[in-house]
């Protein structure tokens, strides 16, 4: 074993040309048939379904009817919000999209690092437990996760208003103060009065924000360990404040850990189907929908296929953009970092 | 040899407890009002996060069987599992018990993630080790495709599973409408996200091993499934776990193509109905117990693999 790892060429066993050749497809085969058959044809497949006004009468059993080609209009009516189903903008959609997530992450990847700090402090006690305890809201599934807030955040009955109501105890108000008794998931006006975002929004932006932080702060720990002790000390030995070694060194190092992991986690925000769903369902006045539940509605509630078939291509353009925004972001970013 | 490669992949993540690397240095002690400072707060974001946990599993045993909670109630009067017996018996107003929802769960999280960990690991050992025209064009299929939420594939697939009958002896049924076409659905959204993150494990495994098997005149084969799987069982595993974790919990397709019958029913389309406007019949203590029953097997299993399974979180998405 020894001896012929240390020969310096290494031959390859005689097999035909042909078969080495054809071997790797061999190996891609089964997954490409696969993805080929309930993934890529599905794919163009609906691109066609774009561009007709296909709908439930089009694969109905008995007799069914062939589509009818409406070239563009889905497009069309999509992008000028012209569909007959209420409270739908596309271009508020997008927007209150790409800002959920955006404050999401920049929520959670503040918490996350200062956590992650916090929790690396030398000779903290309970450090392991601490760890152990912040990593719970990681393990449960988001499905369940957002049913649960969904009823916290309720009117008469919900966690979150009796918690307000408990403290709101403690400085002498009475229980049926207003402001204890918010109507989280429905109230139509907005708590800020000059930011156009709903309640419903800050609700989210607390259920996710519970949810989203922890796996920062396991990623941020990960790369605050990488850095070398001795950096601190040669810069307490030149006289760095704790603040200056915070924002020279700390950042320096999190970075490179920390930025693509951000944008990992915005698409995984941006897609975010289970919170909107399921905590708000889009209320009040679809205000609080994001794109993929939008288009689920489309296709599930409003059974308007052709519509939601070209929902879909506008998602794909949207989020292909989205990535090459992004990547050029985390280019820009490393290349400053290193 | 598998757990070294293991902690060489997963290194960035600690097990929580797992002492830093300060070989022979004291760690050094914090002044007492900085220590009670920093576990004051703590201790705050500790109640934070368990806030919501405290707050389902009081509910969950609370003998008042509360159809919708009048106070706080952290701490209940007494204990009890009636919740509990109802929901394990009937969740929902339909006649199938707890044991049939999760069988159909289990169906569609067992079935899609073995068969998509099961194609994905050969298509990630190609992408991962070898060369070959249109490697990089096939790669970045897969990975479009990763970027897509299942949303942007569910209408086409519905129409599409929708035109198969399947005849099968006594059985007629229509593919869209059945578990079966509710997997198929599953598996076209796990399979890029397995090829991915198997690829990802499998260019860590060093070459070193398989060209010294090539010397001793091992074929392709005969590396991919003596040396490569058995190395890579841990990263199948930690891949199969999150795909089955996308199966038992699925909701979007599986409420679209089989809603309509509850007999298919499966727990997260269960839950659903029993929160917000179409709760009627379900107390806010059943909904509490049937939350905790469905997240308690999965939360457990993540609990305790964490180490491996937070990583092929982080890693399985998009990048590059």
């Amino acid at each position: 074993m020894a001896t012929t790892a240390m020969a310096p060429a290494i031959q390859r066993p005689k097999g035909t040309r042909i078969r080495r050749a054809t071997q790797p497809y061999l190996y891609l085969l089964p997954a490409f048939i696969v993805m080929g058959v309930i993934t890529f044809y599905p794919l163009i497949f609906q691109v066609w379904m774009s561009f007709t006004d296909f709908g439930p009468k089009n694969f109905r059993v008995n007799d069914p009817i062939a589509p009818t080609f409406v070239g563009l209009d889905n497009y069309f009516r999509i992008a000028t919000s012209q569909l007959q189903i209420p409270n739908f903008e596309f271009l508020r959609l997008v927007f209150f999209n790409l800002w959920w997530a955006f404050s999401n992450v920049v929520l959670h990847v503040i918490i996350g690092v200062l956590v992650a700090v916090l929790l690396n402090t030398k000779g903290l006690m309970f450090r392991g437990f601490y760890r152990a305890l912040f990593i719970l809201p990681v393990v449960i599934p988001s499905l369940i996760v957002a049913t649960v807030w969904r009823n916290m955040f309720d009117t008469d009955a919900g966690a979150v208003n009796f918690l307000i109501q408990g403290v709101g105890g403690l400085f002498g108000l009475p229980a049926d103060t207003a402001a204890f008794h918010l109507n989280w998931l429905r109230q139509t006006n907005d708590p800020i009065p000059f930011i156009p975002l709903p309640l419903a929004y800050f609700a989210m932006l607390i259920a996710n924000t519970w949810l989203g932080w922890p796996l920062n702060a396991v990623v941020a720990t990960g790369a605050l360990q990488s850095i070398p002790g001795e950096l601190y000390e040669a810069a307490e030995m030149d006289g760095a404040s704790g603040r200056q070694k915070f924002r020279h060194i700390t950042i320096t190092y999190l970075r490179p850990a920390m930025v693509p992991y951000a944008i990992y986690g915005f698409v995984i925000t941006f897609n975010l189907f289970f919170l909107p769903y399921f905590m708000t369902a889009g209320e009040p006045f679809g205000r609080t929908e994001i794109l993929v539940t939008q288009a689920y509605r489309l296709a599930v509630d409003r059974q308007l296929l052709g519509v939601a078939a070209a929902f879909a291509v506008y998602l794909f353009f949207l989020l292909l953009a989205v990535t090459l925004v992004t990547n050029r972001l985390a280019k820009a970013t490393k290349s400053y970092a290193e | 040899m598998a757990a070294i490669t293991d902690s060489r992949r997963f290194a960035f993540l600690r097990r929580p407890g797992a002492k830093t690397k300060v070989a022979g240095n004291e760690e050094p002690r914090l002044p007492l009002g900085r220590q009670l400072l920093l576990q004051i707060l703590c201790i705050f974001i500790g109640i934070t996060v368990l806030f919501p946990i405290v707050w389902i599993f009081s509910m969950s045993i609370d003998p008042r069987n509360f159809a919708r909670p009048d106070a706080l109630n952290l701490i209940p009067p007494g204990a009890t599992l009636d919740a509990y017996m109802k929901v394990l018996n009937r969740p929902t107003s339909n006649a199938i018990s707890f044991l049939g929802l999760a069988k159909n769960s289990l169906f569609i999280a067992i079935s899609s993630s073995a068969i998509a960990v099961g194609i994905g690991v050969t298509a990630a050992y190609a992408f991962a080790r070898l060369r070959f025209p249109g490697r990089g064009a096939l790669m970045i299929a897969v990975l479009g495709v990763l970027m897509l939420p299942s949303v942007a594939t569910l209408v086409p697939l519905f129409v599409f599973l929708n035109q198969f009958k399947i005849e099968f002896g006594d059985l007629s049924f229509n593919l869209r409408a059945s578990l079966i076409g509710v997997s198929l659905a599953v598996i076209s959204s796990q399979l890029p996200f397995a090829i991915w993150n198997l690829k990802g494990y499998l260019d860590t495994i060093p070459k070193d091993l398989e060209e010294a098997a090539v010397v001793d005149g091992a074929s392709r084969n005969q590396v991919f499934l003596k040396i490569i799987l058995p190395l890579a069982i841990p990263a199948v595993a930690v891949t199969g776990f999150l795909g089955f974790l996308g199966g038992w919990t699925e909701y979007l397709t599986t409420y679209y193509f089989i809603g309509a019958n509850p007999q298919n029913w499966t727990l997260s389309i269960a839950l659903n109905s029993m929160v917000g406007d179409f709760a009627r019949t379900t107390t806010w203590s059943e909904f509490a117990a049937f939350a905790i029953l469905f997240a308690l097997p999965v939360s457990l299993v993540f609990f305790f693999f964490q180490r491996y399974l937070v990583g092929g979180l982080a890693v399985g998405g998009v990048k590059g």
